[in-house]
């Protein structure tokens, strides 16, 4: 009975194949297969995005001691609707001095590869949309892409802002694309291979009965969890490191010249972006669609997957509205000062862990490794301003 | 698809790059002509690897992934060099960089 | 099918680096380049070399590509003046592609494709790198960093 709730979906998709499977050829029946799988991965991701955007302002809003929008529907759960129709009907401006062909090609491009990169995600239990062997390089290949895409939306829109604001997005981008691929690289290296679904797998046994076998609850993939999670931040732009579409800094940066559903595209691209890179991050650390202890496997696979991906969006939603904006000099020496090293050390780390067994002593090994790096980094790296002890002086 | 049909495609790429690499003017182009070669002879040697008697050690893939890490590195340091020129003699036109000539 | 995907490619990859190699416009050449790498990817794809196709994404896309833009933009003190287009070069490159394709119809090549092979696993291509390719990876790796700081001091302003 858990079985079938469990692949309910898939049967459901075995059921829809098996109208046509005696009646079409082949390769007719396996393009329907992947179309299907297209269809239900954006009808799913494009109203979680409506759902996260309504929820986003409403959750800020209680942080900020009022309420979100809540006129249009149930609480305001219908927002999304009236945002889209607005985003809809506006004009569409296009600078008369713009390159046309790349204004109009720039949203479309990054909205294509935030796409793309949702396809190798597992969901569920036998729920991988494509199964690729080398699914994460793929995942960071498409999401290279997005630099170019941004760059084209800055340079098409000849418009001084929208250049430097690209020209920041992308300096921004690359220096935390390392830390990125790095973090992830223990975790590779662990599982040995490349592939999502073989990396769930390798997380899905539990020690003691009620210890799952996360990489999070080790120390170098706690680290790299915390690293991984700083630099998807940093990489779809959201605050405090969103410098790209600072609004009081340079208006909204490459996004300045676009109105009306171009915008709107943008702002899809970016959170289809986050949920793509939380995905991955559940994928990778948090054990992917399986339950963190073992009586509670009856609960659907994809819906340990979704509340795991609520948690870290609301995380994501917790930190912008709670930090303040960082300097864009901040950010790159935060890249490649302390991420860059701490990223080197969880793959030292992940090697001191395998090789002196992966029980208590390779926790405490791989412990001191990190905390070691931590502080000599923290002792090097410290900026603060060394002031001499105060003296008063008063009118005499 | 013959392997014939495959090298040519290659080398119809190979000369569209020799093509950009040689008749144009400006710095940049002739690089984007260079890795346009490069990535047509990388091209040549997955086709050979795919159309030889299996069983086949990978050895064309290997070639192609350390061709790649090579034409990369070239590229960096070739657009490092034409920002230098350019800081020096605010041109990218090539045929103005004649000072050496005799 | 193959044949279809296989010719549906091969268009839009030389059509790509046409574009590439004779649009004026410095910019739109640059993304152009950027599709025809696309194109090559497909064709790795296409022969089972997953993991070359993936990496030449992230190499040239993410990488060359944004590099040739960013070099378009830090040069570029008018746009459009560079002219000039040299038809001697066109003529050379028509008897070089006349010539190679003489040569490979003269050759006795194996003409009829193997059958379907499996692809190359990421595992095999690791352990390739590790046990015989181990001094080229090495290597690589040293050209690679004399090359990222080689990049970098020519690009540096000095301070004087």
């Amino acid at each position: 009975m858990a079985d079938s709730l469990d692949q309910i979906f898939i049967h459901a998709k075995q059921w829809l194949l098996s109208m046509l499977n005696g009646r079409a050829p082949d390769w007719l029946v396996q393009t329907a297969s992947s179309l299907l799988n297209i269809v239900v991965l954006l009808g799913v991701f494009l109203t979680l995005f409506a759902l996260i955007s309504v929820l986003e302002r409403k959750i800020l809003g209680r942080m900020q001691n009022r309420y979100g929008p809540n006129r249009v529907g149930p609480f305001g759960l219908f927002q999304p609707v009236a945002d889209g129709i607005k985003m809809l009907i506006k004009e569409d401006i296009v600078p008369a001095r713009a390159d046309k062909i790349v204004h109009f090609l720039a949203p479309v491009l990054i909205a294509a590869t935030a796409i793309l990169s949702l396809g190798v995600i597992p969901y569920g239990r036998n729920m991988t949309p494509f199964v690729i062997d080398g699914g994460i390089l793929f995942f960071f290949a498409v999401g290279s892409t997005t630099e170019l895409a941004v760059f084209m939306a800055g340079w098409g829109s000849n418009n001084k802002f929208s250049m430097l604001g690209a020209m920041r997005a992308i300096a921004q981008m690359i220096s935390y694309e390392l830390p990125l691929i790095i973090t992830v690289l223990p975790v590779v290296m662990i599982v040995a291979s490349l592939n999502p679904d073989k990396i769930v797998d390798a997380q899905g046994n539990y020690s003691l009965g009620f210890v799952p076998h996360w990489f999070v609850f080790t120390p170098w993939g706690a680290t790299a969890f915390v690293l991984f999670f700083v630099s998807g931040l940093v990489e779809s732009n959201r605050t405090p490191f969103d410098v790209p579409e600072g609004e009081s800094e340079i208006v909204a940066g490459h996004m300045t010249e676009y109105s009306g559903f171009k915008y709107a595209t943008f702002f899809m691209a970016e959170y289809i972006g986050m949920f793509a890179i939380s995905g991955l991050g559940i994928t990778l650390f948090l054990g992917g669609w399986h339950a963190p202890v073992h009586f509670l496997e009856f609960i659907p696979s994809y819906a340990w997957f979704f509340v795991k991906l609520s948690i870290l969006l609301f995380v994501y939603i917790w930190l912008r509205g709670t930090l303040p904006r960082t300097r864009v000099d901040q950010i790159m020496n935060f890249a490649w000062k302390f991420m860059l090293p701490m990223a080197f050390t969880c793959v030292i780390a992940a090697a001191v862990w395998h090789y002196t067994g992966r029980g208590l002593r390779g926790w405490l090994w791989s412990f001191v490794v990190i905390a070691s790096v931590y502080t000599t980094l923290s002792i090097l790296l410290d900026t603060r301003r060394k002031f001499a002890p105060r003296t008063y002086r008063f009118a005499e | 698809m013959t392997l014939s049909i495959l090298l040519v495609v290659s080398a119809a790429l190979f000369c569209i790059g020799l093509l950009a690499a040689l008749s144009r003017r400006h710095a940049i182009f002739i690089l984007i002509g260079i890795e346009m070669m490069l990535a047509a002879a990388n091209l040549n040697f997955i086709a050979f690897w795919r159309f030889a008697p299996q069983p086949q050690p990978p050895t064309g893939v290997m070639v192609a992934i350390f061709a790649i890490a090579i034409a990369a590195a070239e590229a960096a340091v070739g657009l490092a060099m034409v920002i230098a020129v350019y800081r020096h003699f605010r041109t990218t036109n090539v045929d103005q960089l004649d000072q050496l000539k005799g | 099918m193959s044949t279809v995907a296989f010719a549906a490619i091969a268009i839009l990859t030389l059509a790509a680096a046409l574009a590439a190699a004779t649009l004026q416009k410095l910019m739109h050449a640059a993304l152009c380049f950027a599709v025809m790498f696309v194109g090559i990817s497909a064709f790795f794809f296409l022969f089972g070399a997953e993991f070359v196709g993936l990496v030449q994404i992230f190499v040239y896309i993410g990488a060359v590509a944004v590099l040739i833009v960013f070099t378009i933009l830090l040069t570029r003190h008018d746009v459009g003046k560079v002219r000039g287009f040299n038809w001697s070069g066109v003529v050379i490159a028509v008897a070089v592609f006349a010539g190679l394709v003489w040569a490979i119809s003269k050759t006795k090549l194996v003409s009829a494709p193997s059958p379907r092979i499996e692809p190359v696993t990421v595992q095999r291509i690791g352990e390739l790198l590790m046990t015989n390719y181990v001094w080229p990876l090495q290597c690589v790796g040293v050209l690679l960093t004399a090359a990222l700081i080689g990049a970098l001091i020519l690009v540096m302003e000095d301070k004087s």
